[in-house]
Parts: structure tokens; C-alpha cells; sequence
């Protein structure tokens, strides 16, 4: 049962506490996009053993949802961070270097 | 025989006798006995029968690793199937009975299977049952029935209490042998929150069986000194009778503390589940013997040759008079030892190693006991208890040497570290070629959430079987884990052991070495579920070569013990015989918990009202004392119907349905979703959600909207209601409210986080009654207050004001096809709010209605249940809703989706009426048959049944239906399934049946 930190509240939340809400940083894709596109935003996930990135929402605490980059295989928690965030910021990019040199997730390195 | 000693037990007391019964038959035992030591003492062996050819089988082990002794224990409330006598502790009163046996443990019908074992091999499941399918239906099936499952389950309620209890500790330590203890110990020293937990009643783990020296003192009075050193440690807590259940994630750990098994008479809680955090964990959790594979060691009688010391010395139980050991190493030796030290008879010491043993040898052989070198069991004689042992060379192929008569057999095959708890969440083992064993790799331990290790295993555990090496390896995982967790303290003294040297063991997976397959077919693996050398071997030779594979062909390692005692010696034989080394083939995966634990204690108090607290709204109470029939609707509970007396509820929903059309009905709505939306942005953030636009909605107006997932389909529906300029009020299904809103919260966090939106879920804030029925309006101007006449307050609009004196907000909303008012009052009014309409309304014939006559009112009206017309495979068009589908919109969720050339098929089933031509009500779930049979022989469909009902307006069944073109198909008759292989036929029709043209609602 993992402990994920709460970026908004800062709380240690025990995983009861979350609920899950899939893979991260997709782009979505609207009415007249491609069916390729459209069929990756909506299906095509990454499904690793090793680095993932994934949301997470406070559910059972302040209600946020946030974002999370971690390890499959080892549970290893690189960091969390706010929702509304293009990409992983700079600290958990170098927080995942200083353990993972040389990863690469997608498009995200 | 089977007997108590003269010699006392280090754990029974016999000044207190203890009366049990086994079978009906009433026994004495001692206070600190087990179950299994009680009635090793009164000669009873035979304690059950094996799964598959119901052998007779005894005892084997003295702890949790026990096959074979599994008995259901008490009576009515209290019964439980499955207990292992090993690990139970006895009680005064004990009442057990043995299993898997018809008509008598002593004599079984079933035992039959055994002489049929040559047609019952590895796979005989999975090769027999296939074909011909009658047979499988009335002989397979039954006799698989009847001989399946070990216990019966309890018939009656649980009559104990269980409870959870959660912790958070710096150090875990789990295991209370000597490793363990010298971990808590020097954990404590540094001011670490440490928690020692052991599964069994007594310190010291095997230590104190043997008694090596420690620092200058015998093992039990160094487990002595060292307990109350703990105990002085205020920062340290130690538990007996509690196990390390499973290891998880980031140190979440379970354990299970049996608290009154022991002591069935004490008050509390009878189990307790810990749950725990620990920023570090030690596992010192021993280690098991392995069995030796030799003909015959499955008959009660043959021991594991630690387990006849344990009985020996804890419980001062001779298994047999003369007992005969069979060994691959020094460790074996010691029972001989102990054996002769209690004045019993060892005839030989069968060692297969060709140049024997060390100075444990030399101890058993300067006591006149004889050791015989590179000698091995060929089979073992008797029925249902041994009888002797035939010997062999173990390096030949079975000829028989010499038999030798004995009542008792103890083996050794080596020992394997306890390595569960450490591979629960990611451990990874270490194939030891000089032990012959698996133990931790401590390269490769599970790590936590910084990615570092989080469990530390110790002693034997790890793989260290001499007691100097066992306890310092716990002296210093204790040290590592406390620094871990971030304590340190100066170092004392590492506790020193002193052992016996001795010379390695030599693994031996099959006793002879070259034994043909009768001895094979005879020597067990897996002794609860039937699974013998040559079971495993047929796996390999039929291409079962994945451990994983192996062990669910041939059901190795797959009873209640989880292949404690099985598994090893399995894949090594799996191993031998895919000529591969061990560390190839792997070990199958350690899944928690380590023993089983009870149902009870994972519920905990989560049971009665305690199991999913029920929603109410503000008027449930007065439901519940006016004969509501209640119906679950997600956690709430809604009254499905009002039953008067002498109704049946099918007589209370005609009557309730009737009464809503012809007078005025009152529905208790305070469960719908009510999801205020507010800010500059909230119309746009609408439209994206609805199907239709609700920006342009105006103020006091309500419209009905449709929401998709953005795989298109139709998810939930509801009216919603133009508050003012930037607020709107959603109105969802019951179920739907929590969802949508989080739905709501997820695009307005994840997506368009720059928009200005603010949700609110105010559900639980209103009550939400409906008055409804030709007679609404006279009940609410009879109330006085606001104007609700058809000009103030036209259809589809709201107002806020007054009713009664209550303040009130009026949608003229219609899920009925009646005149109907919808009216939100503060939850806190709710009550009295109800209760005021029902005196009002007492004169027009008012009564209330529950959910189904709420459901056959909509029925008759077409309108559409999320949950019935709906089932995730639908969308709007599906239900000839296109009219709530903007084509002005660019977008909006599940738009895309529905782009898709599959969404916009032509031949997708499209929703009807469907009226019987006979007038009854067509079953639910009810298919529309075509014309064919499809590849399975089923006949082909073309459409179904979404909503059925008898219709007290009409006075006939009406249904709703998904039909292949069945718009285009009015009148048709279709075939519908009955479910009993029958068809009823029903016409294809418009699917409002009242009111077509809705002018009963817009009065
Ligand atoms: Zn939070």
C-alpha cells in the first residue's frame, strides 16, 4: 500500500486515501482528430516495469489531484507534483536522473 | 506407541490436566500442550486423510508448516474447519473433529482413490474431465463435488469479535527466536520505536529446543535476560501469539494476533489484525525442514527429525519407541541425541551422505547408537502407522539391505530459510549450493518509497543456521535497520553462540538415488494434496516446464500450507528431472499471508452496521416507520414501495402508481445529485460536459441534459437549472452524484485548469421532495405561499419563494409525464416540509410513492433510466436522443468518439416500445430473437430487453427495448426469449405509452 505526498496539502496520504486515475500527461484529442491520435489519447497506455508517471487524486483529504512519477518495480517515489503541469518539473526530471540516469518516458527525458 | 514421558516438557505443566475432546472421544492433556503434542500423548497418529486418495495421514511438523493435522474446531458459532493442530494451543473444553473422511477417520469410503492412484496421476483433471460433456454433468462433476474442499464451511454466524488496530514503528522486527530478539534488543538501544512480534506463544524459536550456550548462558536463560531487557525498554512492545502476515508496499505490513484461541472464555476481541507501518523491517523468521522423498514417508508415523525433538522437549511426547532416523545431515542427529536422552530407542541412523556425519555423529555413536553411512529408507512398512523401514544404499537403486522395525521415522532433508515475508514485496533469492537452500539475496532486497531497502532478513532466515552466526546476523540486522530509520547508539557487545562444528549436508532429492517408479509412485511431495515424486516428473516429461506451470498441473504446493514443506523439494525434482540446474527453475511466488488467517479478523468490525454506513436522507426516518419496503440504491436505501396492510408490495406499486395519476403522489427525491456550477466560466465548461448547450439556458429556466464519456457513451442524465448569471444547478441520478461531481473536479483540475469554474456537490444540503399528480397544484396553493400557477411558474422553469412557510425552491420538472413539482427545502426542514405536504395533501388523496412505481411511471412516459436503457455500450443516439445532441457545438466530451464510423452504424439496435401481444410482462433481460443459430448453437438475436413492467395505466406489460431497426419496424412482431426455452411475441411500438403528447405534464 503505497504513501504518496499530497502536493496541495502536503499530507503523507496512505493509499486508501487516493484514488487512482490512470497515466499521465495525455494530450487529448477533440472532434476532427486524426484516428490515430484520437485512438492513442484514449487507449494506447504506457504500462512500464521501471519509471511511470501517473495521477493520482487526494480523494479521502483536500480533494486534488496531482501528479506522481515512480517506479513500478521498486515502488521507488520520485516526487509529486501539481495537476495542471505540462510536463514534470525540473526537480522531479533531476530527481529521476540522479536515480535512472539516461531515462526516457514518451516524450518526457 | 505414541506417548507422554517421563521427562518433563519445557512447556507443559502437568500439574493442570486439560480434558478435550477428539471425535466425540473425551482426552487429557497439559496446560501448554498443542493440540497436536495432546493427542501425539494419547497415541492418536492418525489425525486426517489427504486430499486426493483420502490416505491416512499424521501428524508431520510441530508448527505452522504442518500438511496434514487440520481439524475443525468448535461447534455452531465458534466452528471453524482447517485449524492446524500445531499451532493450536490447548484449552479446557476443547472440542475438535478430523476431516475429509466418510464414514470414519478409521475407515474411509474414500481411501478407495488410493488404489486407483496409478489412474489419478499429475493432470488427471484436466485430461479426463474435457470430454464427452454428459459425462462431465452427472459423473464428473458430482464426484469432484463431493470430494472437494478440506472442512465444511461454518454454517452459522460468527459468534466472536475481531477488530483492526494500526501502528506506526520505526523498527519491525518478526520473529521471536534468537536473531529476532538480539535485533529488538540493539534496535532499542538507539531509542527506536521497535515492535518484536512472535507467531507462537514462547521465545526462542528452535534455540531453546536445542540449548546451545550464549554469552556464557543457556540459550533459554539468555532469552530470559534478554526478554526483560526489552521489557524495561519503554520504546520497545513485544507480542507473542501474533503473525507477520504479509509485507507490503512502502512498510506496510499485516499481522495477526490471536488473541483468545488460547482462551476462548476471555472477553474481547478474538483476533486482531495489525496493520502496520514500519520505516524498517526485520524478518527473522527461521527456517523450515524439508522432508526427505523416499516410498512410504507419507504414513503417520514418519516426522520431520526436528519435530520429534520439539515433542520431545517442549511437550514430553514420544512419537514411537524406536525410531529410526534418516538423514543428509548433522542437524538430524540431535533428535537421536535427544531421543536416547529421554531413555527411547534410536535402532539406526540412516545417513545418505556416503562419509556421514561430524561430531554430533560421533556424540550419537559414542552412545551405542548405530550409524549406517550412505544408507537410505527404501520404503517405508505399515498401513496406518509404520510398522519398520526396508534400508538400501542410497546410491543404488533400492535393493533391500536389511529391515528394520520401528514406530516411528524421523527425517531431515536439510533446512530452507523462511524467505516469505521477504519476497512479498519484492525480495529477490539466492540459490546456496553448499546448503542447498534459498535464502535472501540481500543484494536485491524490497525497497521502499526512497528506493532504499526496507526489510533486512536475519538468522536462519538468512541463511545462517549455527547459532553464533544466527544471532549475531540478528545482532546486527537490528543495529542496520534502527540506523536506517535514523537511530544509532555506541556498540555493546555482539551476543556470542558457541556450535557444534559440522560437516555439510548433501542434497538429496530422491531417496535412493536411483529409485525405478514404484518406489517413486509411493514417495510424496505435497503429503495435503496428493502430489508425489513421479507426479511432478510426468509434468516435466509432458512439457510443464515453468515451475508455475508444473505446480497447477500437478496442484504442488497448492493446499491450505501453501507448499511450506513441499516446494523445494518439488522443483528440485523438477530440476532433476528437466536436467536443469535449481536457480533456473525457480521458486514459484510467496504470496501473503504466511498462514491463513480468519475471514473475521480482515473484516474486523466491519460487519452489521458497521460493513458500508447507509446513506439517509432527512425524511428516511419517517420511511422506516411507515412500511417502506426498502431497495438498495448505491449506499443509500430508498423505499421501493409503501406496503399497506394486506398488500403485497406488487398490490402497494399498482396502488401507488394509480394514485400519482389519478390524484397526487409525494416522492422522497433528496437522493438525485444536486452539483452547483459557478463562474465566469461555467456555461462554457457546460457545454463541454452536456451533450447539449446549456450556455444559453436562460435564467429560471431548466433544461434536460445528456453526459458522455469521452468514449461516447451515455454515462449520466438530469435536469439543470439556470440559477442566475454565471450559476447553474446539475441535477444527476442518485448514483451519479459523487461520480460527476468528481468527473467535474477531474477536467476542471487536469484539463482546463485556467478556466473559472467552482463545483460544488450540495446533495446532502437539500431535501428534495416531488408532488405529483392532476392534484400537485391544489396541495401547494392549499399550503399558500408563492405562485405556482401554469403562468407564474411554467413547465421547465423554476422559482424560489415560499410554500407553507417554508423556504422553498420550485422546479416544474416531470419524470412522471404528470403535473409535478420538484421542491428543494433545506435539509433541516425536510422532515417537517414532509410532513406538512402529507396533512395538506391528506384531502386530495395524497400518499407516497417509492422507486418502482417512480419506474413504471417513467416507463409508461418513454423516458429513458440510466442503468437500465443504459449498460456502458450505449449512446444517446442508441436511444433516439439525438434531438439532446447540439449540432452547433464544436465540442463536448464523447463528440469525437462518436464520430467513429462504428457509433454512427446504421445497424446499431435502437430503442422501441415493446408490447405483448398477450398482454403479460415480458421477463427482464429477455432477448429479441432472429432468424439462425450462431456458431454455438444459440439462436441468433436482435435486440433486447432494457425495461419491463406491468403498467396498472394500462393495465397490461409494457417494455422498453434495443431493437436492430427498430424504428423503422413499427408494428412488427418480434420473438421474445422467456428464459425457459420458450418465446412470447411482442409487437415493436412507439415507446411513450401515455400521453404522447405530453400535455398531462404542461398543465
Ligand atoms: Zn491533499
Amino acid at each position: 500500500m503505497l504513501i504518496l505526498e499530497c502536493p496541495y496539502c502536503g499530507v503523507h496520504a496512505d493509499e486508501t486515501e487516493l484514488a487512482p486515475g490512470g497515466e499521465a500527461h495525455l494530450k487529448r484529442f477533440g472532434p476532427g482528430s486524426d484516428i490515430d491520435d484520437f485512438e492513442g489519447y484514449l487507449f494506447m497506455r504506457e504500462n512500464p516495469k521501471g519509471l511511470h508517471f501517473e495521477r493520482w487524486r487526494h480523494a479521502y483529504g483536500c480533494g486534488k489531484w496531482f501528479l506522481a512519477a515512480r517506479c513500478t518495480a521498486t515502488l521507488e517515489v520520485f516526487g509529486t507534483y501539481p495537476a495542471q503541469s505540462a510536463e514534470p518539473p525540473q526537480s522531479i526530471k533531476d530527481a529521476i536522473t540522479a536515480k535512472r540516469p539516461g531515462w526516457s518516458w514518451r516524450d518526457f527525458a | 506407541m505414541s506417548t507422554r514421558l517421563s521427562t518433563a516438557g519445557r512447556l507443559i505443566d502437568t500439574a493442570k490436566p486439560i480434558k478435550f475432546s477428539f471425535n466425540g472421544k473425551t482426552l487429557q492433556g497439559y496446560a501448554g500442550d498443542t493440540l497436536a503434542s495432546a493427542l501425539l500423548a494419547n497415541d492418536q497418529l492418525l489425525v486426517g486423510r489427504s486430499f486426493k486418495y483420502h490416505r491416512p495421514r499424521g501428524v508431520v511438523a510441530a508448527g505452522a508448516e504442518e500438511p496434514n493435522g487440520l481439524v475443525n474446531l468448535g461447534s455452531n458459532g465458534t466452528f471453524e474447519p482447517n485449524q492446524r493442530i500445531t499451532t493450536t494451543e490447548l484449552f479446557d473444553g476443547l472440542s475438535a473433529t478430523s476431516q475429509n473422511h466418510w464414514p470414519s477417520l478409521e475407515f474411509d469410503v474414500g481411501s478407495i482413490n488410493t488404489h486407483l492412484a496409478r489412474f489419478l496421476p499429475a493432470g488427471f483433471y484436466y485430461k479426463m474431465f474435457i470430454h464427452p460433456r454428459p459425462l462431465w454433468k452427472h459423473v464428473y462433476e458430482p464426484f469432484i463435488r463431493q470430494s472437494a474442499g478440506l472442512g465444511k464451511a461454518p454454517k452459522d454466524r460468527d459468534a466472536d469479535t475481531y477488530e483492526h488496530f494500526n501502528c506506526t514503528v520505526d523498527v519491525l522486527v518478526i520473529g521471536g527466536g534468537i536473531a529476532g530478539l538480539a535485533a529488538a534488543a540493539e534496535a532499542g538501544r538507539t531509542g527506536a520505536r521497535v515492535l518484536l512480534i512472535e507467531q507462537t506463544a514462547a521465545w526462542g524459536g528452535r534455540a531453546v529446543v536445542d540449548q546451545p550456550t550464549i554469552d556464557g548462558q543457556t540459550a533459554a536463560d539468555w532469552v530470559t535476560t534478554t526478554l526483560a531487557g526489552l521489557a524495561a525498554m519503554e520504546n520497545v512492545d513485544i507480542r507473542t501469539r501474533t503473525m507477520g502476515a504479509g509485507v507490503y508496499d512502502h512498510g506496510y505490513v499485516l499481522a495477526y494476533e490471536r488473541l483468545r484461541d488460547h482462551a476462548p472464555k476471555a472477553s474481547g476481541p478474538r483476533h486482531r489484525l495489525w496493520r502496520i507501518r514500519a520505516r524498517q523491517i526485520v524478518t527473522a523468521t527461521g527456517a523450515i525442514e524439508r522432508p526427505l522423498s523416499f516410498a512410504g514417508n507419507d504414513l503417520p508415523g514418519v516426522l520431520l527429525a526436528s519435530a520429534v525433538r520439539d515433542y520431545a522437549v517442549n511437550f514430553g511426547v514420544g512419537i514411537g519407541d524406536r525410531t529410526v532416523i534418516a538423514t543428509n545431515n548433522d542437524d538430524a542427529y540431535r533428535t537421536a541425541l535427544a531421543l536416547h536422552d529421554a531413555g527411547l530407542q534410536v535402532p539406526v541412523i540412516l545417513d545418505a551422505r556416503a562419509k556421514g556425519g561430524g561430531e554430533l555423529a560421533d556424540q550419537a555413536r559414542a552412545k551405542g547408537i548405530r550409524v549406517e553411512n550412505g544408507k537410505a529408507i527404501a520404503s517405508v512398512k505399515g498401513g496406518k502407522r509404520v510398522t519398520g523401514v526396508s534400508v538400501c544404499l542410497q546410491a543404488g537403486q533400492g535393493a533391500v539391505l536389511e529391515e528394520i522395525s520401528c514406530d516411528c521415522v524421523a527425517m531431515s532433508g536439510g533446512w530452507s530459510p523462511v524467505v516469505h515475508l521477504w519476497s512479498h514485496c519484492g525480495g529477490k533469492l539466492t540459490w546456496d549450493e553448499a546448503q542447498a537452500m534459498f535464502r535472501p539475496n540481500n543484494d536485491r532486497p524490497p525497497t521502499g518509497a526512497d528506493g532504499e531497502a526496507m526489510v533486512i532478513a536475519a538468522g536462519t532466515a538468512n541463511g545462517h543456521l549455527y547459532t553464533a552466526e544466527a544471532i549475531a546476523d540478528g545482532w546486527s540486522a537490528g543495529r542496520a535497520a534502527a540506523h536506517a530509520a535514523g537511530f544509532t547508539a555506541k556498540p555493546e557487545a555482539i551476543p556470542d553462540g558457541s556450535d557444534v562444528p559440522e560437516l555439510p549436508l548433501t542434497p538429496v532429492w530422491m531417496m535412493p538415488q536411483g529409485a525405478g517408479y514404484d518406489l517413486r509412485s509411493k514417495s510424496w511431495l505435497d503429503f495435503q494434496n496428493d502430489v508425489k515424486v513421479s507426479d511432478v516428473q510426468l509434468a516435466a516429461q509432458e512439457g510443464f516446464e515453468s515451475v508455475e506451470h508444473a505446480k497447477r498441473y500437478t496442484t504442488l504446493g497448492m493446499a491450505t500450507d501453501q507448499g511450506k514443506l513441499s516446494n523445494i523439494n518439488g522443483l528440485a525434482t523438477l530440476s532433476g528431472a528437466l536436467n536443469i540446474p535449481i536457480p533456473s527453475v525457480g521458486t514459484t511466488t510467496f504470496r501473503p499471508p504466511y498462514t491463513p488467517i480468519s475471514m473475521g479478523a480482515i473484516a474486523g468490525v466491519a460487519r452489521d452496521d458497521l460493513f458500508q454506513p447507509i446513506r439517509k436522507t432527512p425524511i428516511s426516518g419517517w420511511h422506516e416507520s411507515n412500511r417502506a419496503d426498502f431497495e438498495p440504491v448505491g449506499q443509500w436505501r430508498r423505499p421501493y414501495a409503501f406496503v399497506h396492510k394486506g398488500e403485497s408490495v406488487h398490490d402497494a406499486v399498482k396502488r401507488e402508481v394509480t394514485n400519482t395519476r389519478t390524484n397526487v403522489g409525494l416522492l422522497d427525491a433528496s437522493t438525485l445529485g444536486k452539483i452547483l456550477v459557478k463562474g465566469p466560466d461555467a456555461g462554457r465548461f457546460l457545454d463541454m460536459l452536456y451533450t447539449n448547450m446549456m450556455s444559453n439556458l436562460a435564467v429560471g429556466k431548466c433544461r434536460y441534459g445528456l453526459m458522455c464519456s469521452e468514449n461516447g457513451f451515455l454515462m449520466d442524465d438530469g435536469v439543470v437549472a439556470r440559477i442566475d448569471d454565471d450559476t447553474w444547478l446539475c441535477h444527476t441520478t442518485t448514483g451519479g452524484a459523487d461520480r460527476i461531481h468528481a468527473w467535474m473536479e477531474d477536467w476542471l483540475q487536469c484539463e482546463w485548469w485556467d478556466w473559472k469554474v467552482y463545483t460544488a456537490n450540495l446533495t446532502e444540503q437539500f431535501a428534495q421532495i416531488a408532488v405529483v399528480g392532476p392534484k400537485a397544484r391544489q396541495v401547494l396553493e392549499k399550503m399558500g405561499g408563492m405562485d405556482v400557477s401554469k403562468e407564474a411558474l411554467p413547465f421547465m422553469q423554476w422559482a424560489d419563494g415560499t410554500i407553507g412557510g417554508f423556504d422553498a425552491r420550485v422546479f416544474r420538472i416531470s419524470f412522471s409525464g404528470e403535473l409535478s413539482y420538484e421542491i428543494a427545502v433545506p435539509a433541516s426542514q425536510g422532515r417537517a416540509f414532509w410532513d406538512a405536504l402529507l396533512s395538506a395533501g391528506a384531502e386530495f388523496g395524497m400518499m407516497p410513492y417509492g422507486t418502482e412505481c417512480l419506474h413504471v411511471l417513467r416507463a409508461e412516459k418513454g423516458f429513458i433510466m440510466i442503468g437500465d436503457e443504459t449498460d456502458g455500450t450505449v449512446i444517446p443516439q442508441d436511444l433516439n436522443l439525438g434531438w439532446a445532441i447540439s449540432k452547433k457545438k464544436d465540442d463536448y466530451l464523447g463528440k469525437r468518439a462518436q464520430e467513429r464510423s462504428h457509433m454512427a452504424d446504421p445497424n446499431r439496435w435502437k430503442l422501441v416500445g415493446l408490447e405483448t401481444l398477450d398482454g403479460s410482462v415480458i421477463p427482464d433481460g429477455a432477448y429479441a430473437v432472429a432468424e439462425g443459430m450462431n456458431p454455438n448453437g444459440q439462436r441468433n438475436t436482435q435486440g433486447r430487453v432494457t425495461s419491463t413492467y406491468f403498467s396498472p395505466t394500462l393495465g397490461k406489460g409494457i417494455a422498453m427495448g434495443l431493437v436492430l431497426h427498430g424504428p423503422d419496424r413499427m408494428g412488427e412482431v418480434i420473438e421474445m426469449t422467456k428464459g425457459d426455452g420458450t418465446y412470447i411475441k411482442a409487437r415493436i411500438v412507439d415507446q411513450v405509452f401515455y400521453d404522447k403528447a405530453g400535455e398531462k405534464q404542461d398543465v
